[in-house]
């Protein structure tokens, strides 16, 4: 009877971290889209559609963090990796939160990004949203087999280090446009917006790196 | 033949001896479990009792009977001090600091009354029960490696869920602290009653068909002793247990209590030994073994694996000093107090 307990808990634990990290691969592909419609379109249906679903996505994966808090404590599961565990939910959850804040950035300022410019900011989005992809696919390695996790890691710092490259073109680009220079501050703000999940990601990345080799010993 | 009350007094040192053994080695089996918080220290107490009184009663008689062909006492007040300076010498150790096991002790003090009662000290059983205190922390170190190697190939290819694995590890850690409990009882209970099983001091008790000898009536009043030790002073022992092996990972407890248990069990087990005679293999005696050194062996098994480096010698070097003062220390206090029971209490002590 203990043990039916012990593994219902343990179930429905296993399943709040799957859905947690459902949360965040799923929101990286909402924010490339949401992205791609603004450089498209500016701020139409679509793009609000797109911001609420993102919210929508950050909502879930807090009060999912909150669930498997209190289920790591009252219940008092994993408690030599409750500490790793906690950390690497709650440094995660913070990339949901810069994709939410880059894309109300987006809606409340409406940067006036040029047609020259879109592809730069294309691939700067889809390189941070691999980063992302693959942090995901990375942490729910680490539950299972985090003698794996390195190779996950090792194209999340790939991507991070790609974006950098993309982004330092990006901003030298806008600065030898013929625009403004409020406008051109305005533009480089997006660029690392959008660079700075990226660079979130990595440090996730660094610290599951840790908690990995923890696990190993 | 009626029960004398007398024969109570001269129980209390063994049955002392036996709440000190469930209050220190109860937190070899179950104190990392309780110290990383992986079980409540109220189950540990309980499973851990049930299985100590299981253990001394079903399979407790082998190891009692090595240690009488070492020194067969004949008299009440001769066992009775036997028991209380393997008592005192644990005592003291373990106020000065120094880790200190019972096996270690009782036969020391047996040893003491075999020099005061001028009797030959059995040098075949001596010798067997002392190769069994390098053996054992050798072989639970042995075990240890061999079970965390295997265990490290499992996990990497069954890829189970952090969560599942842990609730795995919990399971496993409460079979584990059963076996060990049961070992326990199975294998130190020679400790704590081993000295009055050949003088008979209880009458055999009749309910119904079934007849309890003295010998089984002995067994179940140290198997509940340790029991009682279990109960009222452990907790703070499995404290300071698991925070000691704060270091080792919850795999790492675990595999060292399956270790210290198989060990304890193999060096208890009437079962296996029948069946190694059967096959015509060399048998393994059955002798108490110190169930603390037996722990410390899977440690140590378990550093190695990580480098020498990770190896407290200065810790190792005290538990081999321990090892080494304690018979020695319960020899003299046996001697000196039968000396001081038969000359100036005038009691019969051999």
């Amino acid at each position: 009877m203990i043990s039916a307990r012990l593994f219902r808990r343990t179930k429905e634990l296993e399943s709040q971290v799957d859905k947690f990290f459902d949360q965040l691969s799923e929101a990286a592909v909402i924010y490339r889209l949401a992205v791609r419609g603004y450089l498209r379109a500016g701020v139409s249906e679509e793009f609000t559609a797109r911001l609420e679903h993102v919210c929508a996505k950050e909502t879930e994966a807090d009060s999912l963090r909150r669930q498997i808090e209190h289920a790591l404590y009252t219940n008092l599961l994993i408690p030599d990796s409750r500490g790793d565990v906690l950390g690497l939910i709650e440094t995660a959850d913070e990339i949901l939160s810069l994709f939410k804040s880059s894309l109300w950035a987006f809606e409340v300022e409406t940067p006036e990004i040029h047609k020259d410019l879109n592809a730069g900011y294309r691939r700067l989005t889809n390189m941070v949203v691999k980063s992302v992809d693959e942090l995901a696919a990375g942490c729910r390695v680490f539950f299972r087999s985090p003698h794996l996790v390195s190779s996950y890691n090792a194209k999340v710092t790939l991507y991070e280090k790609e974006a950098d490259k993309i982004s330092y073109a990006l901003k030298k680009q806008i600065f030898s446009s013929e625009s403004g220079l409020a406008e051109k501050i305005h533009l480089r703000e997006f660029v690392d917006h959008i660079d700075a999940i990226a660079d979130q990601a990595e440090d996730v990345a660094d610290r599951l790196t840790i908690y990995a080799v923890k696990r190993q010993s | 033949m009626l029960f004398d009350p007398l024969v109570l007094l001269f129980l209390s040192s063994g049955l002392f001896l036996g709440w000190a053994l469930g209050a220190n080695d109860a937190a070899n089996v179950f104190g990392t479990a309780v110290g990383t918080k992986m079980l409540s220290w109220r189950s540990a107490a309980i499973i851990c009792s049930l299985f100590v009184v299981l253990g001394a009663v079903i399979s407790g008689a082998g190891t009692t009977h090595t240690l009488g062909k070492l020194g067969a006492i004949s008299a009440l007040p001769g066992a009775f001090m036997t028991a209380l300076s393997a008592a005192l010498a644990v005592f003291s150790m373990t106020r000065a600091g120094l880790p200190v096991s019972t096996s270690q002790a009782i036969v020391g003090a047996i040893i003491g009354w075999n020099f005061f009662s001028n009797n030959p000290t059995d040098s075949v059983v001596l010798t067997k029960i002392l190769s069994t205190w390098i053996i054992c922390p050798i072989l639970s170190g042995v075990i240890a490696i061999i079970l965390i190697k295997a265990f490290k190939f499992c996990a990497k290819r069954l890829s189970v869920h952090m969560v599942f694995a842990d609730a795995y590890k919990r399971i496993a850690l409460i079979l584990a602290g059963a076996l060990g409990a049961y070992s326990l009882g199975a294998n130190n209970i020679a400790n704590v009653v081993g000295v009055f099983i050949p003088v008979q001091p209880i009458p055999p008790l009749t309910i119904g068909t079934f007849v309890f000898s003295s010998g089984q009536q002995l067994l179940l009043l140290g198997g509940l002793a340790i029991a009682l030790g279990v109960f009222t002073y452990s907790k703070k022992v499995m404290m300071t247990v698991g925070d000691q092996l704060g270091n080792l990972s919850a795999t790492a407890a675990l595999i060292a209590v399956i270790s210290h248990s198989v060990v304890l069990f193999i060096f208890a087990s009437r079962g296996l030994e029948a069946w190694l005679s059967n096959m015509g293999l060399p048998t393994i005696p059955l002798v108490p073994v110190s169930s603390s050194q037996a722990l410390v062996g899977a440690v140590v098994g378990i550093s190695i694996l990580q480098g020498l480096s990770a190896i407290r010698w200065m810790v190792l070097g005290k538990i081999v000093f321990g090892w080494i003062v304690t018979p020695i220390l319960a020899c003299f206090v046996c001697f000196m107090g039968l000396f001081f029971l038969q000359n100036v209490f005038g009691l019969t002590v051999l």
